[in-house]
């Protein structure tokens, strides 16, 4: 205990706490590596967490419900790819369009179920791993979605870092025309990589609905999409650092929940704008200080491929 | 026909609406031939080489490659078949490492250790030493078309396709590109070569195929031709020289001190204490390989960029300190590189266009609004004067060929009648014959008075425009020499060598 805070919980709320915004991140992070910007994290996580939470109610288990939240994300994402890559809409205004259409649609599909408590995602038991001090509840005190998450994470770095797939998936991000001429297509690869980034919101949206509020309400992601989208470009691009990024924000929110716990005088106000407000400065100053960390932008985000001859 | 040929094509047709792009064209290439597609820009050279890799499907028309039918629907199966192609436009991506770069080019590459290893190996032996692990994004012009090369030849190709590899690399470049050529040609491998510069394809190529308006109108040995004839027979007709006689010089109106910029990309060089001094009537060419500070430099001097007072001066006033629109009150236009997103708006119409940079020395404008009759006759008299071939200025930009829109931009900027121009690659993928009309409206321009800056990386061009000649090279400007009497290989001298490449390139050339 530091002030009294309670720096072990902290910690272990953190890892709770950042799965929604790291899988959301790390999800975005791999369509914009493939060079398409995706505004629209807030919507799909939010379907997913709408989704995830109907199918678990419906079927009495999470893990279909975690499941049904990744399809659910995976399907917006598939409807804006459809729109960006084959009907070349502006990027931007779609991925904007996704956001508030799936607050909307969410809205309307969740109304039958606020006050509806979902069934419970069980903590995995590490049997005498979670007794030993300190490691114990911040490393093994966890459900299973918390290490998969994780383990996502890692896959993820390691299938862009080491794999052809990975390599195609950032050439085709970096010089799309140039991969076309090399013969790769340009838009299956971009399909896919809006697809998986979709899942991975979705993934993240029903974590929030089944375990971490464990309920819904509307517009309950509130704002985490696009704290993802801001993460994937403090973190340069790069999957590890994402991990550290999502640990920032999620630890300062779980912080600022503790200080107003604990009943400091600080208005309420700036406690809940703290993470959002923090990560945001960092972001600036670590754009300010690292040129090259803006440069590290995949070279075609953004930009529309037609295929012109 | 005989059948010992590697690759045989005929009756091929492809045609794109409102235009046969390729029309009944036949020719055929054997085992080791170093074979030339000779051709103005829209004759098809491009879209042959496409439906031979596979990026384009001829819509009538047989290819037989070693004597099977072959007819690639991408270009993986051209690559399967033994067919690589070296772009004209790299592709490459610049984020990603040489080792990287070249597994994307291959089908089944092998662990990226391994790769390493193979890419060192290759280009040791081809006298292109490569470093595996670089980003490409770091790699001087030659070294890249290096990878693309290394890429190609990984894969043991039969017949190589090369389009304009010459036009980024430097004398002691190219020397060393044609020797590694001669030796692929000599191991067997057949080369189709596609340039503009005749010379190179007199001195490299065994047979060429002249194409125009689609068609073949012409095979030959181009040894045995001049260059003005190959020319002749490309263009159909009497090939006009330029006219640089009867220009006065008169006093320095344009001086350059001191002058440094920071890079204005992550890959992009600095300029530094960069100085010239131009005279009315002059063509200062400036040569160099791309990369090398020519886009900084022109926008430095066109105002784009603003650099410390007291390094740009016109007519002795400092303009360091203004913008393009300022500059071009005083009299000073530039002309940058890119044609379609930097000198024009893509989907922008021509009368638009005119907009852009000729509202302060053209009346343009009323009271404030535009007048868009003025600009309409004004985009009217650039497409009659420069010969722009488009319906009208209606057309948008994007609409016109390469080398049609560059002569319109040329012509946006010549008939505002500025005392000084910049121009940077006025003529780079422009076909010979438009070509000659920029240089020659160039040279009229300085006739007239004006001074003017040629960037360029075509060194015939410069040695046939400008009076005085300075080398660009790493953002440092090499005093002025004087382009009479200056040989090719003092100017290779002068735009740094080969990068490196020329000591592994000797000892090559020594065995």
């Amino acid at each position: 205990m530091i002030g009294g805070i309670d720096i072990i919980v902290l910690i272990a709320t953190l890892m709770a706490a950042s799965t929604p915004v790291l899988l959301a991140a790390t999800g975005e992070l791999v369509a914009e590596k493939s060079g398409v910007l995706n505004l629209g994290v807030e919507g799909m996580m939010i379907m997913g967490a709408v989704g995830g939470f109907a199918v678990a109610t419906a079927t009495g288990s999470p893990v279909l419900g975690f499941l049904a939240g990744a399809v659910a994300g995976a399907l917006l994402a598939t409807l804006f790819a459809i729109l960006t890559q084959i009907f070349l809409s502006n990027q931007v205004a779609t991925g904007l369009a996704l956001t508030l259409f799936g607050l909307g649609l969410s809205a309307l599909i969740g109304k039958g179920y606020e006050g509806v408590r979902p069934p419970q995602t069980t903590k995995l038991d590490f049997g005498p791993l979670g007794d030993i001090p300190v490691l114990g509840p911040v490393l093994f005190g966890h459900d299973w979605v918390v290490y998969a998450s994780l383990v996502l994470v890692g896959a993820t770095w390691a299938v862009l870092k080491f794999t052809r797939a990975g390599l195609i998936l950032r050439a085709v991000g970096e010089n799309h025309d140039a991969a076309h001429a090399l013969g790769y297509r340009v838009v299956a690869v971009r399909f896919a990589a809006l697809a998986y980034g979709g899942a991975l919101a979705g993934l993240g949206g029903a974590y929030l609905s089944l375990v971490r509020v464990p309920q819904w309400t509307e517009g309950m992601t509130a704002g985490a999409g696009w704290i993802a989208l801001a993460i994937v470009v403090f973190a340069s691009w790069k999957p590890e650092r994402v991990l550290i990024g999502a640990y920032m924000f999620s630890g300062i929110t779980a912080l600022q929940l503790q200080l107003q716990a604990a009943g400091y005088a600080i208005p309420v106000h700036l406690l809940s704008m703290a993470p959002y407000l923090i990560t945001i400065i960092v972001l600036v100053v670590l754009s300010a200080l690292h040129r090259h960390g803006v440069a590290a932008a995949p070279a075609a985000l953004g930009r529309s491929f037609h295929a012109s001859n | 026909m005989t059948g010992n040929m590697l690759l045989e094509i005929t009756g091929l047709t492809k045609a794109y609406p409102g235009v046969v792009a390729n029309d009944g064209v036949g020719f055929s290439v054997g085992p080791g031939e170093v074979h030339a597609l000779l051709g103005e820009n829209g004759a098809g050279k491009s879209t042959l080489v496409k439906m031979i890799y596979g990026l384009v499907k001829p819509d009538s028309g047989t290819m037989h490659l070693m004597g099977a039918p072959y007819t690639p629907p991408e270009p993986r199966a051209a690559r399967a078949s033994g067919v690589a192609m070296v772009f004209q436009h790299f592709s490459l991506f610049e984020a990603l490492n040489v080792a990287e770069n070249v597994a994307l080019g291959m089908e089944n590459p092998p662990p990226m250790g391994q790769l390493s290893a193979r890419i060192r190996e290759i280009s040791a032996a081809y006298g292109l030493p490569l470093d595996p692990a670089r980003l490409v994004g770091d790699l001087s012009a030659g070294e890249r078309q290096r990878v693309e090369i290394i890429r190609c030849l990984l894969q043991d190709p039969k017949l190589l396709i090369m389009d304009e590899p010459t036009s980024v690399l430097t004398p002691q470049e190219v020397d060393i590109l044609f020797h590694t050529l001669r030796k692929l040609s000599s191991e067997g491998t057949a080369i189709l070569y596609i340039s503009h510069k005749l010379e190179e394809i007199r001195s490299l190529c065994d047979r060429a195929t002249i194409l125009r308006g689609g068609k073949v109108v012409a095979t030959c040995t181009p040894r045995e031709k001049s260059a003005r004839e190959l020319a002749e027979m490309m263009v159909g007709g009497e090939f006009t020289t330029t006219d640089r006689a009867g220009r006065v010089l008169g006093t320095t109106i344009f001086e350059v001190a001191g002058l440094d910029l920071t890079p204005m990309s992550q890959f992009g060089p600095a300029l530094k204490q960069v100085s010239l001094s131009l005279r009315a009537g002059e063509v200062l060419g400036i040569g160099g390989v791309a990369g090398n500070g020519q886009e900084e430099l022109l926008a430095t001097l066109s105002g784009e960029r603003v650099s410390a007072p007291g390094t740009v001066r016109l007519h002795g006033q400092d303009i360091s300190g203004l913008g393009p629109n300022d500059r071009r009150r005083l009299g000073l236009q530039g002309a940058p590189e890119e044609r379609l997103g930097h000198a024009a708006v893509p989907n922008m119409s021509l009368t638009d266009n005119t907009l852009l940079t000729g509202t302060v020395r053209r009346p343009l404008t009323r009271k404030g609004f535009l007048d868009m009759t003025a600009a309409k006759l004004f985009a009217e008299e650039i497409i009659r004067e420069f010969d722009v071939r488009t319906p009208g200025p209606h057309v948008a930009a994007r609409a016109l060929s390469g080398g049609n829109l560059q002569k319109y931009v040329i012509g946006r900027e010549v008939l505002q009648y500025p005392e000084v121009l910049i121009v940077n690659q006025p003529t780079w993928g422009v076909d010979a014959a438009a070509a000659a009309s920029i240089r020659q409206a160039l040279l009229d321009l300085a006739g007239k008075g004006a001074a003017v800056i040629v960037i360029s990386q075509d060194l015939d061009e410069l040695m046939e425009i400008a009076d005085q000649f300075c080398a660009l090279n790493e953002g440092r400007l090499s005093p002025p020499r004087p382009t009479e009497g200056l040989s090719i290989d003092e100017i290779g001298l002068m735009l740094g060598g080969a990068h490196g490449m020329q000591e592994a390139g000797m000892q090559e050339v020594a065995v």
